[in-house]
């Protein structure tokens, strides 16, 4: 009911006359605009990725050749690597950081807030978000969060060196590690802006699907992307907001002498603290309470995209359209009660082991289905292998290789040997690092026509592709079978451990790989920028897709839709229907000119 | 002419290429990873633990080589073909998959977990510790192990966290305890008997440390105010390395321990040289 009022106030500035009117700054940079917000989020997020991944190319020159002095680097990072060698503490500070902001700031912000900011009003017939404003504000407060944790690394101290989970009394005790001093406390402040911030994107998301859904647009209709965005936004919406409530705390046992996190009893540095009574476990409770459904907040909607780039080059429906938006619902409720398997050896009862053991095993099988029926919608279609459909047969593999990782990690008795080694860190990078990665890279190349105008390079594109799959298989593969020899993840050197002896070589293989990995997303990026200025000019329509994005002009006006909103006939998939000659029909055409065939 | 009759289609490279691409990274994929193995078992429960990887290991693996030789030649097949030959399942094709999919899976995830994981789960963390097993406690700190005996009395001496010195007393022990006169304390290192079950008990000073044998299938977190006891039993005689698996602060990499599995005879000889020292 609601939106009829709010859907009449956007049809009376519609058109591109309404932003011809206001100034470079309200269109471009203070924009309520989803499609501007949408590409500032990915602008912001790439260039986040660009910080992660420099930090993982210092992490890898470390565990590749541990005693190696980089004289170079070592002239350009004076305060971590004096004379060319690292520092423990700096590496620690690059383990935490590179995960934080990968995660964070831009898996989360390109894929999550980027992508969805940018596609759902598109893909569900609305002129802009339930409340642009508010969609604004969390871009602000998005950049803000990342501004703050960029600037952790320039404070006394370092940036904060307790890892991304920062378990406390580690985090807790500034005297416990270099990086527990403003680093962590700006890390803490950070993290709750981040929350906020996707906590108002989250809402904007689900209020957006709820209430301004166009004429005919019903739930089963919405395409899988825009479901997969739903879902990972109502997975936000309940499990971020604990970690907003544990960073204060943590906050208060830092700086104001509580001790929700910290027992009685420690002897940090010869000296005893005065703090009593707290549980170290709670906060891994209220962690892991965000952190597991964080990992489904953002490859849920890697799935979703990918599935929706299926068809497109298949030139058939996605297989099991209804069954893969159950699976979506199923693994969201499931991903909402597994958090304990994060903690299988941290003394927590056995017995709920045995529960996490069995509820997270449950999560294979919607997961499994889910991945299957991608791999269906190959099944007797045409195939046209586009650099967007390279990353996209890229994703169901990687979902593949990271979900069987899942069975061992979530398997308490396995888990016992595994836990905390190179397997984990294999398992996740394979699905919150590569499935996304991949997904990622996917969208961009998919809707970068949508967003700018003009295509990218097909032929640079594949070479991306190839040099982004190959290697990254290569190392987190390999990483796991580190961690099934032993491994323990977070180690600055090994070569003190004769049972890792023999991991040496792996190290030096994967180090190579990986910079060949980081190497290649320079083509990215070149190709990236050549492309915005440069690049074929594009079509409204030039995948021959059927979403309603598709519908309006590349880029899409202000207001997306001109004067009349569209109207909804059919569901998102209508590819190669029998008996007439255009192998696809958007969602806006008529029952009578095309049959409605699901 | 003759290469013609080789080759009677042209060749679609880039079918062949990505096809072949995933193809590949399956029996790639399982024949680098059924090279290796863990580091030699040295413990009764870690057998359960190996047959459960082994199990996990044969069955993904399979799943794995399966699910992208299926790819490649989805791949290979549709990249080539001029016109789609299926358009729709029916919705009792979906029905179907599914339910095939959802009970395999459950069959081979949960059926695993059922029959092997919580069988040795439940056995490891279950058992009653022998009345006669060596008890051991071992006080994680940053970054040392420090490891104490009971003594003849089996009765660790009282600790005060008030009484911690690092350089003279590391875990605090409070010296008027008669209790405290015939225990043992040491740095990093751990004896045990061989074959004789041993009860850990785990304490932490500071931060949270992972106390992680690698040979023993051994890991336990030493939360600071939990003392989590672990039960194990060590197989064969060796030294075995102690690793933190739990990031504990900038030397985390170097807390290493060790852990001297000998005859009951070398152990007591062991026990007494070290007793006299502290």
């Amino acid at each position: 009911m609601a939106h009829i009022p709010v859907e009449g106030a956007f049809e009376a500035e519609a058109g591109a006359h309404v932003a011809d009117q206001v100034g470079f700054v309200r269109r471009y940079i203070f924009s309520t605009d989803h499609k501007v917000i949408g590409i500032q989020y990915i602008l912001t997020g790439l260039f986040m990725a660009v910080v992660g991944t420099l930090l993982a190319v210092l992490i890898r020159l470390q565990l590749g050749w541990p005693a190696h002095q980089w004289t170079l680097v070592g002239k350009l990072l004076p305060a971590g690597m004096a004379g060319g060698i690292m520092t423990p503490e700096f590496y620690l500070a690059l383990v935490t950081m590179h995960g934080t902001i990968m995660v964070f700031f831009f898996i989360s912000y390109v894929l999550v807030s980027g992508f969805g900011n940018y596609l759902i009003p598109l893909q569900v017939g609305a002129r802009d978000m339930a409340y642009p404003f508010l969609n604004m504000l969390s871009y602000w407060v998005a950049l803000l969060s990342a501004l703050v944790m960029l600037a952790s690394f320039f404070v006394t101290g370092g940036a904060a060196a307790a890892g991304w989970t920062s378990y406390p009394p580690l985090s807790a005790v500034p005297s416990a590690v270099p990086g527990s001093g403003w680093g962590q406390t700006l890390w803490i402040l950070s993290m709750a802006l981040f929350i906020a911030s996707f906590t108002m994107s989250s809402l904007n998301f689900v209020a957006t699907i709820f209430s301004l859904r166009a004429r005919g647009m019903s739930m089963m209709r919405m395409s899988l992307t825009v479901w997969s965005f739903f879902i990972s936004a109502i997975l936000g919406l309940l499990a971020f907001p604990p970690l907003t409530a544990a960073a204060v705390m943590l906050l208060f046992d830092r700086h104001f002498g509580t001790s929700f996190f910290l027992p009685s009893g420690l002897v940090v540095a010869n000296q005893l603290l005065p703090h009593q009574g707290g549980s170290p476990l709670l906060w891994q409770l209220l962690f892991w309470f965000l952190g597991h459904p964080e990992v489904y907040v953002l490859i849920l909607p890697a799935l979703g995209i990918a599935c929706d780039i299926l068809p497109a080059f298949t030139r058939k429906p996605v297989f099991g359209y209804r069954i893969q938006v159950y699976c979506l619902i199923a693994v969201g409720v499931l991903s909402m009660v597994v958090w304990g398997h994060h903690m299988f050896v941290s003394g927590m009862s056995p017995f709920s082991g045995e529960y996490f053991t069995l509820a997270t095993l449950l999560i294979t099988i919607p997961m499994t289905i889910f991945g299957v029926n991608m791999m269906g919608s190959l099944w007797g279609g045409k195939l046209r292998l586009t650099t967007a459909m390279l990353f996209t047969l890229g994703v169901i593999a990687f979902f593949g290789t990271g979900g069987f990782g899942g069975l061992f990690l979530g398997n308490a008795t396995a888990d016992m040997q595994l836990h905390d080694t190179y397997f984990v860190v294999g398992h996740f990078h394979f699905m919150i690092g590569g499935v996304t990665l991949l997904a990622t890279f996917a969208a961009l190349y998919f809707w970068f026509p949508k967003m700018f105008g003009r295509s990218m390079n097909e032929s640079w594109g594949k070479v991306h592709f190839w040099l982004t799959f190959i290697p990254f298989f290569t190392v987190f593969f390999m990483q796991h079978f580190l961690g099934l020899q032993g491994m323990p993840r977070r180690y600055y050197a090994f070569t003190s451990y004769e049972f890792l002896q023999r991991t040496m070589g792996q190290n030096v293989v994967i180090s190579v790989a990986a910079l060949t990995l980081m190497g290649a997303q320079l083509i990215f990026l070149a190709n990236f920028c050549w492309s915005l200025a440069r690049g074929r000019r594009a079509e409204a329509n030039p995948w021959r897709a059927t979403t309603l994005e598709w519908t309006v002009d590349s880029p899409p006006p202000h207001g997306n839709f001109g004067h009349a909103l569209p109207v909804v006939h059919r569901w998102p998939y209508e590819y190669s229907v029998e008996g007439f000659d255009a192998d696809y029909t958007p969602q806006t055409v008529s029952p009578r000119e095309v049959p409605v065939t699901a | 002419m003759a290469m013609r009759r080789i080759f009677p289609l042209k060749l679609p490279v880039e079918a062949l290429l990505v096809g072949g691409l995933f193809l590949l990274t399956g029996f790639l994929g399982v024949g680098y990873g059924a090279r290796i193995w863990l580091p030699p078992l040295a413990s009764r429960h870690g057998a359960g633990i190996d047959a459960m990887l082994t199990y996990l290991l044969v069955a993904v693996g399979a799943l794995f080589l399966v699910g992208h030789v299926a790819l490649g030649v989805l791949i290979w097949r549709a990249a080539r073909q001029p016109r789609i030959t299926h358009r729709l399942a029916t919705r009792k094709t979906e029905w179907v998959l599914s339910a095939a999919l959802g009970l395999l899976m459950a069959l081979v995830a949960e059926g695993g977990v059922l029959a092997i994981g919580i069988p040795v789960w439940s056995e490891y963390f279950g058992a009653v510790p022998p009345r006669h097993a060596l008890l051991v406690e071992v006080t994680a700190q940053q970054f040392v192990w420090n490891v104490r005996y009971p003594g003849d009395d089996g009765v660790f001496g009282r600790t005060d966290a008030r009484l911690i010195d690092d350089a003279s007393n590391p875990i605090g022990t409070d010296r008027d305890d008669p209790a405290a006169a015939d225990d043992v304390v040491l740095q990093n290192e751990i004896a045990v008997p061989v074959g004789q079950p041993v009860t850990v008990r785990l304490r932490s000073k500071d931060v949270i440390h992972s106390f992680f044998l690698p040979h023993l299938r051994v890991k336990q977190d030493a939360v600071p105010g939990m003392t989590p006891e672990i039960v194990f039993v060590p197989t064969r005689k060796g030294t075995f390395e102690i690793a933190c698996a739990e990031l504990c602060g900038l030397a985390h990499y170097r807390m290493q321990g060790f852990l001297h599995v000998l005859s009951e005879d070398e152990f007591r000889l062991w026990l007494q040289e070290h007793s006299s020292g502290s």
